[in-house]
């Protein structure tokens, strides 16, 4: 047996009729925004769960000339993100950054990065369970036919029993959308905190789902509206503090626990924001600490 | 098609309706009209098609043959079986109401009693949580379900209190048809009165006309103007439900009312 | 500190380092051979190679080594392998009544035509541990038949002389065979992508799940009508010729339960089957599948849909072990940012409760 011809790959790892198909996925998926198209996902050299649908879609749609910038909960350094990155190094030998204006592609699991994207720029998101009714409705021949009837009265159900029963929404994340005022769209597991980044973005995001063989869109410019009711409007987590290194105060923070006292510190989710912030001069509380 | 003034006008034609299971019988060549406000009863012994019936004038089931047209909102007969799915599952869910005999087929059970009535508001696009569940909270009242149970679960609600609770979540977006089967089924004695009586009261005070499966004719005297009796897939006699228990016709009839009195 | 809780690409490497250490294990011992896999771990080989949908018993022996023996892993690595590589085309569907068997039985008739073979099997071994397996005593030679030339008529062709038993079935003539590798799956199926999805489905699954159809959750009266084990031709057509062109010969394994049916509105009373084939040796897994399939035929066959095995949504979308281990697995990667998001709310439903609480002490004091 030959060990060269199982180390040869084509350029990003799927073969190009792969490609062609994810890509009219693609389309079409662009041509329905929020509706889920069904593709034939291919086994991946990753495991299912891992990102193997952000990482068909990205491989289809890279080219040698593009940027390539990898995210994970925000971080660009984070262990899954740095396999993913290596992986398109090693089969596409593409340029990649951590900085979010120089990609042209940023593939991104669970956050959307602070900075603004924009015109050109394409966002994968990495999606566990593309269906915003599974939890409701376990049947795939079920959700289908609300999706196609437009009947999305259950999903507002379970929006008034979190009020009923809290007092508010307590989706916290992979809250649901409404994209262009047809589609209930779930926007992966990203924190309800990043859900107005959706809205009317002037990059294109693109959402692939391996496991469940499913690959959504949002076109450039389009509405993305987060369910609510009138008199409960959707409205994004609040954080008591700045960001301890940059002093941030509009963005996403993760909570690092620095004893077993309960000391903590709430920094950046996005570390490359943070970084450029700090650079810029603005700093935190504990900057002084963390540079030692 | 043709359109009409209402009142004067039948709600629900069914013409020639049959449905076959194979070479068996389910119903066959089953006519009559509903008009506005007017309640008819089914009935017959388990077997005798009322069910199979039921389901074909409610899209549940498509019939072998026949047709079913529903005068609509703007006047218009619609043929059931030529709308779409999409424009049926929006009647049935806006204009119509079905009862099941089971609560636990027409409820959700792990959602709260105030979503349970609200999710039908919820589905036409209501979107302010204050109106849906002040809303809820009067048909809880009208069904006679305390206040204070509106964010329980079904599932802490005894047998007539969710058949209660299924005939308000029905009956919230004010539909013109409601199809029941067996709705006192499952009850005891003494809260089938209760359900029976409050049923009576909604169907007159909001005009609403109903098809109700029953094999127990107190059921059909109760609630009933007009009955429809059924054997083997045939209707073997219609009329008046009053003409119809005090003189019946039929052999049939006969038999089943005089086997019902003895008991 | 703070960046201590991220990982770093070195740390990735010097893993994958030490995985690579511990997969040679003791340097002292001879590394195991590909071919001593496919020769004495033939079974493991045959499993990958089935749920691995790749029929190689060498690339699926460097699976096994590659994975450390860990079976579902070894799958992973084919499948991923398998799905670069370029299609040729369709074989013509294989001949099973054609096999050059070498073990086949039947329990519905005590003779038949062909005879009983029991073949290389464990079914009558005392389950006993045997110590001279540790040594390198060698075995006897084994016996063998001559070889026959006539093929070895099918138990179903047996029933279906009498008409007691169901056809092979067809598919609509516009119906072209599905390839659930190419195309999305969508239910409901029909029987041609079931039995694909059904054949690379996870041996451990499918065995629970048509166990439980034998212990009364949508039981269907099975019998072992006939399970062969034996080699048979892959024969592809060429354009540019009028007769299909042999590639080689597999082994598979081939499971035909016969199964109890009362007939309904369309279809006389009559036996059903349900069916297995699996590459390789695995009667396990053949029978397994072939009481599942029979099992998701309910909607088919007008049976109600009672049991988990009958439900085909949940049968295919979670047979498939390499989907399952990947979903499972992934709660290994990091969720902070949605654990945050959680934490966030927990504590603010805690305020709440607690300002509930001493609200209501508050008016029972008020009230006292």
């Amino acid at each position: 047996m030959s060990t060269e011809t199982i180390a040869r790959y084509n350029f990003a790892y799927l073969d190009e009729q792969t490609k062609r198909m994810i890509r009219r996925a693609i389309l079409k998926g662009i041509a329905i925004p929020g509706y889920q198209v069904p593709f034939a996902s291919r086994e991946m050299p990753m495991p299912y769960g891992w990102g193997t649908g952000g990482v068909q879609v990205t491989a289809s749609v890279i080219g040698p000339g593009d940027v390539l910038k990898v995210i994970d909960q925000g971080a660009d350094d984070t262990t899954n993100a740095v396999s993913i990155r290596a992986f398109f190094q090693k089969v596409a030998e593409i340029a990649v950054t951590t900085h979010t204006g120089e990609a042209t592609i940023i593939q991104t699991r669970h956050r959307i990065p602070e900075k603004p994207l924009q015109e050109g720029q394409i966002l994968v998101y990495q999606v566990p369970i593309p269906e915003p009714l599974r939890f409701l409705e376990p049947r795939e021949t079920e959700t289908r036919k609300m999706h196609a009837l437009e009947e999305y009265g259950l999903m507002h159900v379970k929006l008034y029993e979190d009020i009923a029963k809290h007092g508010h929404i307590a989706t916290t994340y992979a809250y649901p959308v409404k994209v262009e005022g047809r589609y209930v769209m779930d926007p992966s597991p990203t924190p309800k905190f990043d859900n107005p980044k959706m809205h009317m973005s002037p990059a294109l995001q693109l959402f692939g789902a391996g496991r469940e063989k499913r690959i959504y869109a949002i076109p450039p410019y389009t509405r993305v509206e987060s369910l609510d009711f009138e008199d409960h409007p959707f409205e994004i987590q609040k954080f008591d503090q700045p960001c301890a290194l940059c002093g941030g105060t509009d963005v996403y923070l993760d909570e690092v626990i620095l004893d077993d006292r309960g000391g903590r510190m709430f920094v950046c989710s996005d570390t490359d924001h943070c970084e450029e912030r700090r650079e810029a001069g603005h700093t935190g509380h504990m900057s002084e600490e963390a540079a030692q | 098609m043709t359109t009409s003034r209402s009142g004067d006008e039948p709600l629900l034609k069914v013409s020639s309706v049959s449905k076959y299971y194979g070479t068996r019988i389910g119903c066959e060549n089953v006519s009559f009209e509903l008009w506005p406000g007017e309640v008819l009863a089914v009935v017959g012994e388990s077997g005798s098609g009322k069910t199979t019936l039921l389901n074909c004038l409610s899209t549940r089931l498509m019939p072998t043959s026949g047709t079913v047209s529903y005068r609509m909102r703007d006047g218009i007969f619609r043929d059931l079986y030529r709308m779409s799915e999409a424009e049926r599952r929006f009647l049935m869910r806006t204009d119509w109401g079905f009862v099941h005999q089971n609560p636990a087929d027409g409820l959700r059970m792990t959602v709260s009693a105030g979503a349970n009535v609200g999710e039908r508001l919820m589905a036409i696009g209501d979107r302010h949580y204050g109106n849906i569940r002040a809303t809820a909270s009067d048909w809880l009242g009208r069904v006679e379900i305390p206040g204070d149970r509106i964010d329980d679960e079904p599932r802490a609600f005894s047998g007539g209190m969710r058949q209660r609770l299924q005939i308000a979540r029905n009956l919230v977006t004010g539909p013109r048809l409601v199809f029941m089967d067996e709705p006192t089924g499952g009850l005891d004695v003494s809260v089938q009165a209760r359900l029976l009586d409050l049923l009576r009261g909604l169907v007159h005070d909001m005009g609403l006309a109903a098809i109700v499966v029953t094999h127990d004719l107190a059921v059909a005297r109760l609630l009933s103007h007009r009955m429809i009796v059924m054997k083997d897939g045939h209707v073997v006699e219609t009329g008046l439900t009053d003409r119809i228990l005090d003189d019946p016709h039929a052999p049939y009839t006969q038999l089943l009312v005089s086997s019902i009195l003895q008991v | 500190m703070y960046v201590a809780v991220k990982g770093g690409e070195a740390a990735i490497r010097n893993a994958h380092r030490l995985l690579a250490d511990r997969r040679r294990g003791d340097r002292m011992v001879p590394a195991i051979s590909l071919e001593q896999i496919v020769g004495q771990l033939a079974l493991a080989v045959d499993r990958v190679m089935t749920e691995g949908s790749l029929y190689d018993r060498e690339l699926a022996a460097l699976a096994i080594k590659q994975a450390r023996g860990d079976m579902i892993e070894a799958i992973f690595l084919l499948r991923a392998y398998r799905t670069t590589l370029p299609r040729f085309g369709y074989s013509q569907p294989i001949n099973t009544g054609g096999m050059l068997v070498e073990r086949r039985v039947s329990a519905t008739y005590k003779d038949l035509p062909g005879g009983q073979l029991l073949g290389p099997t464990f079914d009558y071994t005392h389950r006993l541990l045997d110590p001279s397996l540790a040594t390198d005593d060698e075995p006897e030679a084994p016996e063998s038949r001559p070889q026959e030339d006539e093929t070895m008529l099918r138990v179903s062709e047996i029933l279906a002389h009498e008409g007691l038993i169901e056809g092979d079935g067809a598919m609509p003539e516009d119906h072209e065979i599905g390839d659930i590798t190419r195309e999305p799956l969508e239910f409901p199926m029909e029987r041609d992508t079931r039995l694909q999805a059904l054949s690379r489905g996870d041996e451990g699954f499918l065995l629970a799940l048509g166990y439980s159809t034998q212990r009364g959750y949508a039981r269907n009266h099975p019998f072992a009508g006939e399970i062969r084990i034996g080699e048979v031709e892959i024969e592809i057509d060429v354009p540019e010729l009028d007769f299909p062109v042999s590639l080689g010969r597999i082994r598979v394994t081939e499971c035909q339960m016969v199964n109890q049916f009362k007939g309904s509105a369309k279809a006389p009373p009559q036996f059903t089957r349900g069916y297995g084939l699996v590459f390789g040796q695995s009667e396990r897994k053949a029978m397994a599948m072939a009481l599942c399939d029979r099992a998701l035929r309910a909607r088919e066959l007008g049976e109600d849909i009672i049991a988990p095995a009958q439900d085909e949504e949940f049968v295919i979308s979670h047979s498939d072990n390499v989907q399952a281990t990947g979903f499972v697995e992934h709660l290994k990667l990091p969720h902070y940012v949605d654990f945050q998001a959680e934490l966030d709310l927990v504590r603010r439903m805690r305020r709440e409760f607690e300002k509930r609480q001493t609200g209501d002490d508050e008016r029972k004091e008020a009230a006292e």
